[in-house]
């Protein structure tokens, strides 16, 4: 029993963020942004919220960072209950809100300045922590941040979020707005805090973000589909996932879904993505089905799952439930 | 306490690198009082009257003569009959026709009553009234010049005399109301604007998610505006003073007491402001309507608060600035003692606490 006992602390001691049954409903409608969502982060791990916009990403994340309160529902971040401890997570947590919320009339010095200033700290005490981020944005310190680009913007608000060494960091979809490349440089960033110990809370729509997280929550309509591992996620797809082209995209479509075979069909870059629901129909079949519709250069063929289908799966089986 | 001002300095940094604001901030003053001082003015200077006059004898000379030699008045026609005054104004060049009856001087002597009839353009019934006004006290000092030659003892004369103001200097009256006018706009508009902006700008977002506490932050936003607003104060009192000619007759001391008093309370009501809107818009429409237009012409400023229909007289008590100004024309045109102006000293001080209190209660320590 005490063996047990010791296992449970330790494995709470490790626990970052603890979420049980936070709702959130908005105005008079009661419209529900946040619907009875529970999940936990490990201390140190990367954990990422997907879902499209209006899945209740920023609602939860103010949440957390004790910007709103809950309608019903508890949640900690490092131990300490957001509503009730408020204060002290203040002073504890970095956030990076979804928009560029710095002071544009400020140069890129004096922002980092004063944000050091506000949590206690100055730039040299915790200059490692941000050097390789700010580094890149050093040559412009006397750059008025309204002036800066949106790569660059979006190095300095991190910096800011980080000049305090939070334990938690939390970043309301940091990359929305962003060019692929200024993108991918700053998910390398997120994985150098995180060696540093940090534990971050991402949130973000590009599922292909999703798989540079340790774990992620798809989350939609307020709703959890699904927390693991990206990986795990996509192990349990649990179905075979055919991409089908043809010379007619859009006509394709219609036709794939008026199959009575065709479990679902999502269109997905120059292919559209589709599963079976019947395990005996095969892909000859739908070929000459296909042709008979006037189909012209198709080609099926075996698609590896992704995130996306996952989710398009997930939010599929919700909605005929 | 380092917190403190560094923000501050952040503060002065947004209203310094925003030229045009800055521009608008400090300039105001000075071309309000000028406009006011000189160009809005309800004293009526070089209007163009006619004179009828067909007795043309010895009184009606010297009353004319009088007339000419007035600041306020410009003869530019002298009719010998009264069919032509209608013709006159309708041309529009006239304001306001002298017509003196027939044989003036020969009734004024014998039966000692001579007719003379100021007709006015009333279209503009200010100007109207205050150009009958000039003539007639043109013709009533003639008149008690014409008695005391001759002696009769029995003579009655409404004397009027202008305290405080004299020569009925319209600066003397908007000094005061500029001064309330400017101190409630900086304040209570800039102040809730720069607040908002914050919550616009998603800044105030960042800054709750930190350690310090929420209303240092806006303590540090009202600073710059209270040194602002004391620029202006001194700015004004020096126009008024050297420009205007507008002397500071009471105590210079109290008056900067009283003025400090009431930017507190313009402060408080743009943090009130401020935690009721969202947006900078919302926040200076608000300001503008519901402190710039009561303050306009409901405190006095204007239009006589006793000429008001009784529900807005009341409406104007709650108007901090009603107070103020009346505080003002006590210390500093009548040049009365600090006591006379207790009570508005009191009711300001009532409502900074008032409204202090309650924009602390509904400040948010959150987004909601």
């Amino acid at each position: 029993m005490s063996i047990v006992n010791s296992k449970l602390s330790i494995v709470n001691s490790q626990l970052s963020i603890k979420v049980t049954g936070l709702t959130k409903s908005y105005g008079k409608e009661k419209v529900v942004a946040v619907d009875n969502v529970s999940f936990e982060v490990n201390a140190g791990e990367i954990f990422g919220l997907i879902g499209p916009d209006g899945a209740g990403k920023t609602t939860l994340i103010r949440m957390l960072t004790t910007l709103l309160v809950a309608n019903s529902g508890t949640a900690t971040v490092d131990g300490m209950d957001v509503v009730k401890d408020y204060k002290k997570i203040r002073g504890s947590i970095g956030y990076m809100p979804g928009r560029f919320s710095l002071y544009q009339d400020m140069t890129v010095e004096e922002n980092l300045n004063l944000f050091a200033t506000v949590f206690n700290t100055s730039i040299e005490k915790n200059y490692y922590l941000i050097k390789d981020i700010y580094s890149q944005i050093e040559p412009f310190k006397d750059r008025r941040a309204g002036k800066l680009s949106g790569g660059m913007k979006q190095k300095l608000a991190l910096s800011c979020a980080l000049i305090h060494k939070p334990s938690v960091l939390f970043l309301d979809e940091p990359t929305t707005g962003v060019d692929p490349v200024s993108r991918k440089e700053f998910w390398g960033m997120l994985k150098n805090l995180k060696h540093q110990g940090i534990t971050i809370l991402v949130s973000t729509p590009y599922m292909d973000e999703a798989n540079l997280c340790d774990r992620i929550a798809l989350i939609n309509m307020g709703k959890i589909l699904k927390i693991d591992t990206p990986q795990n996620i996509i192990n349990d797809f649990g179905k075979i996932l055919w991409s089908v082209q043809s010379n007619n995209l859009p006509k394709l479509i219609t036709d794939l879904r008026m199959n009575k075979h065709v479990l679902s069909c999502f269109a997905f870059g120059a292919a559209h993505h589709v599963t079976i629901g019947n395990e005996n129909f095969s892909m000859k079949e739908l070929e000459s089905y296909l042709t008979e519709k006037g189909h012209k250069g198709i080609l099926i063929e075996k698609a590896q799952p992704n995130i996306e289908d996952c989710f398009m799966d997930f939010g599929m089986e919700n909605s005929n439930k | 306490m380092k917190q403190f001002g560094t923000f501050v300095m952040k503060e002065f940094h947004h209203i310094f690198r925003d030229r045009r604001t800055m521009l608008i901030l400090l300039g105001m003053p000075i071309i309000q009082i000028i406009l006011f001082g000189f160009a809005i003015t309800t004293e009526v200077k070089n209007a163009n009257i006619a004179i009828c006059d067909p007795s043309k004898d010895i009184a009606t000379e010297r009353i004319i003569e009088r007339i000419k030699a007035s600041e306020h008045f410009n003869v530019t026609t002298i009719l010998n009959n009264p069919d032509k005054i209608t013709a006159l104004f309708r041309e529009g060049k006239t304001s306001m026709v002298i017509c003196f009856s027939e044989r003036f001087n020969e009734n004024l002597l014998h039966s000692g009553n001579a007719q003379v009839q100021l007709i006015a353009d009333a279209a503009d019934p200010n100007t109207a009234t205050t150009l009958t006004n000039y003539a007639s006290a043109i013709i009533g000092s003639f008149q008690q010049d014409l008695m005391t030659q001759i002696n009769i003892p029995f003579v009655i004369s409404t004397e009027t005399k202008f305290l405080y103001n004299p020569q009925m200097k319209g600066a003397y009256n908007f000094v005061p109301g500029v001064l309330g006018m400017i101190l409630m706009l900086i304040c209570a508009m800039m102040t809730s604007i720069a607040i908002v902006r914050e919550k616009e700008m998603g800044t105030m977002e960042v800054l709750l998610v930190s350690p310090m506490k929420p209303i240092l932050i806006i303590l540090a936003k009202l600073v710059p505006y209270f040194i602002l607003s004391f620029t202006n104060l001194i700015t004004v009192l020096l126009l008024s003073v050297f420009v205007l000619g507008v002397p500071v007759a009471g105590s210079l001391f109290w008056l900067i007491m009283v003025s400090m008093l009431f930017i507190f309370v313009s402060l408080a009501l743009g943090l009130m402001v401020s935690n009721i809107t969202e947006t900078q818009m919302a926040a200076m429409l608000i300001s503008g309507m519901a402190f710039m237009m009561p303050v306009m012409l409901l405190s006095g400023m204007m239009f006589p608060i006793e000429n008001m229909p009784v529900p807005l007289q009341w409406l104007s008590n709650i108007i901090p600035a009603k107070w103020y100004i009346i505080a003002v024309k006590n210390l500093m045109i009548k040049g009365t003692p600090v006591s006379s102006v207790i009570p508005e000293i009191v009711i300001l001080s009532v409502m900074v606490l008032a409204l202090l209190a309650i924009s602390l209660k509904m400040f948010k320590n959150r987004l909601e």
